[in-house]
């Protein structure tokens, strides 16, 4: 990938992102924001690649700490904002 | 399909499942299924990714996945709602703190294979430094939200702040310039460890919610440089669109507080000059003080009765308290609702997750703009736990410190109790002129306590 490819995509993502999220009520802002930060935990994708392709002593111990940090943050960031919705769906559900 | 094509394949995909994530976490219908479509695209760029020639030893990948996985179920599963800015800070940390190590590791392997060049240097520069700023900007407002650390800097601490970002600048730049040498790539990080603590080792309490939205914004971007290091377009897209919504969530907080961003990162805070005040030209002998039992006769004979909740409700852990006191409000007749700033809490939505958590339906959950009208027709106001955000200065008085920020207009009720420890200043450190004002009742004590007493006197009444 040329950077000036890599350039484009990250310019037109971040177009789209601002698109995606313009008016979100209140009531969101905290799983919007918990939600969004388990998918910025992508660079785990990165991090497996540098911890399995056993290049140096060094280079591992940094990939295994980044997955270790990376998985934290996606699954407990996930699982968290789960939580967070099926509490504001369970009370509507109990109300209708 | 080889390899790499299918991978290709996956992260597309992945990507689009996180696009349909993200706009279903705009709307109350869709966001649970918004929330599943990220996890599903997570899942899958993970599944591909491991199918990636370069994997060649899954003993480190599977004992880092366990340890992460079990770490962060436990923490989502054992956290209290009350907890939930500390919890998102930390997540955020972690993000920004693995895209620096990925940064790290996939440099040094490049310098190692001789393939380190200029456009490999300045991604992987940038991502040090921006990563490095999340890690410890998320470390340190965990530790200020938990209230543990109330180290709030010193005098020169903006200079400082100048003179590091310098510094991590010019770092920046030498390590585009010599990409093989590893040592000006560790400095940096050094240089971005420092500036993420000294950044936000002196916001305050009521800044939070800019905060946190900000490393939110921090912790995608380092993951989108993160990208151009590995040359991969799913670490790209993901990346920019969780820092493009962060962004969005940055401003809403900003313009609810009339700051700009560059004010709350750069500014001394407001508490730092005041607090030393004299209060009582503001106050004087006009502060009229209640008790619960005043407070239930108020509000038996009241119509409608509207709750501002602030950041001492969740100190004072009385959202069930209140929700108790609503349905007994609720059964004798009376409406009840909650006016929510913003920037109530400390962080964006804090108040409504508090208060869904006491089961209370999004129906009696009001906006700044949908209660501020109806303030004139409601007969007592209850504030718990808030300040600033009702302080009727930032209306009045130009020279106030927080002039021109929206305020709930909590004033125009008939009567307005205000339940608070005491007659300190809030985060702003400025007195507020509502607690003197004729129809304000001050009612002094704990948050929880003083509903659950109010509560008593109503059935008493």
């Amino acid at each position: 990938m040329t950077l000036l490819i890599a350039l484009t995509l990250f310019v037109l993502a971040v177009f789209l992102g601002l698109e995606l999220i313009t008016k979100v009520p209140a009531m969101l802002h905290t799983p919007l924001m918990s939600g969004s930060n388990a998918i910025s935990g992508i660079t785990l994708i990165g991090a497996l690649v540098s911890a399995g392709s056993d290049h140096t002593a060094l280079t591992t111990t940094l990939g295994f700490l980044a997955v270790t940090l990376a998985t934290i943050n996606v699954v407990g960031g996930f699982l968290v904002t789960n939580r967070m919705l099926s509490m504001f769906a369970g009370r509507g559900k109990r109300r209708s | 399909m080889n390899t790499p094509d299918l991978i290709s394949v996956g992260y597309l995909i992945a990507a689009v499942l996180f696009i349909f994530g993200l706009k279903g976490l705009g709307r109350p219908r869709t966001a649970p299924r918004g929330n599943l479509m990220g996890a599903t695209g997570m899942l899958l760029a993970v599944l591909v990714t491991l199918l990636d020639q370069a994997v060649i030893s899954y003993l480190v990948i599977v004992a880092a996945l366990a340890i992460g996985s079990v770490i962060g179920v436990l923490l989502a599963v054992k956290i209290k709602m009350t907890s939930m800015p500390e919890l998102v800070a930390l997540f955020n940390g972690f993000g920004g703190g693995a895209s620096v190590l990925v940064a790290i590791a996939s440099f040094i392997e490049a310098i190692e294979l001789g393939r380190a060049d200029n456009q490999l240097a300045i991604a992987a520069a940038a991502t040090a430094l921006i990563g490095a700023i999340t890690f410890t900007g998320s470390v340190i407002a965990f530790f200020k939200l938990q209230e543990s650390l109330k180290w709030s800097g010193f005098t020169g601490l903006p200079l400082a702040r100048a003179f590091v970002l310098l510094v991590s600048l010019l770092l920046a730049m030498m390590v585009a310039v010599q990409p093989d040498t590893r040592a000006w790539l560790w400095a940096l990080v050094a240089a971005g460890l420092i500036l993420g603590v000294i950044s936000t080792i002196a916001i305050g309490g009521a800044d939070m919610p800019v905060v946190i939205a900000l490393l939110n914004a921090f912790s995608g971007v380092a993951a989108s440089t993160t990208g151009f290091v590995l040359d991969n377009s799913l670490l790209i897209i993901a990346g920019s669109l969780v820092g493009a919504s962060g962004l969005i969530l940055t401003q809403i907080m900003c313009s609810a507080m009339n700051r700009s961003i560059f004010e709350v990162i750069f500014a001394d805070t407001p508490s730092a000059t005041a607090g030393s005040r004299d209060d009582s030209d503001v106050y004087g002998d006009r502060v009229t003080s209640t008790s619960a039992e005043e407070v239930a006769m108020l509000l038996e004979v009241a119509d409608r009765v509207v709750i501002v909740p602030g950041y001492g409700l969740a100190v004072a852990q009385a959202q069930h308290a209140v929700r108790d006191l609503m349905t007994s409000l609720e059964s004798s007749g009376k409406e009840v609702v909650f006016g929510i700033h913003p920037v109530a809490g400390r962080m964006p939505g804090h108040m409504n997750v508090l208060l869904a958590e006491a089961e209370i339906g999004y129906e009696h959950l009001f906006d700044m703009d949908q209660v501020n009208p109806t303030f004139a027709e409601t007969d007592v106001t209850i504030v718990i736990g808030a300040n600033d955000v009702v302080n009727p200065a930032a209306r009045n008085d130009p020279s106030s410190p927080i002039a021109g920020m929206p305020i709930l207009d909590v004033d125009e009720s008939g009567t307005v109790v205000v339940i608070k420890r005491s007659l300190s200043p809030g985060f702003a450190g400025i007195a507020n002129p509502l607690f003197a004002a004729d129809n304000a009742l001050m009612l002094f004590g704990d948050g929880k306590q003083a509903v659950i007493d109010i509560a008593a006197a109503l059935v008493s009444v």
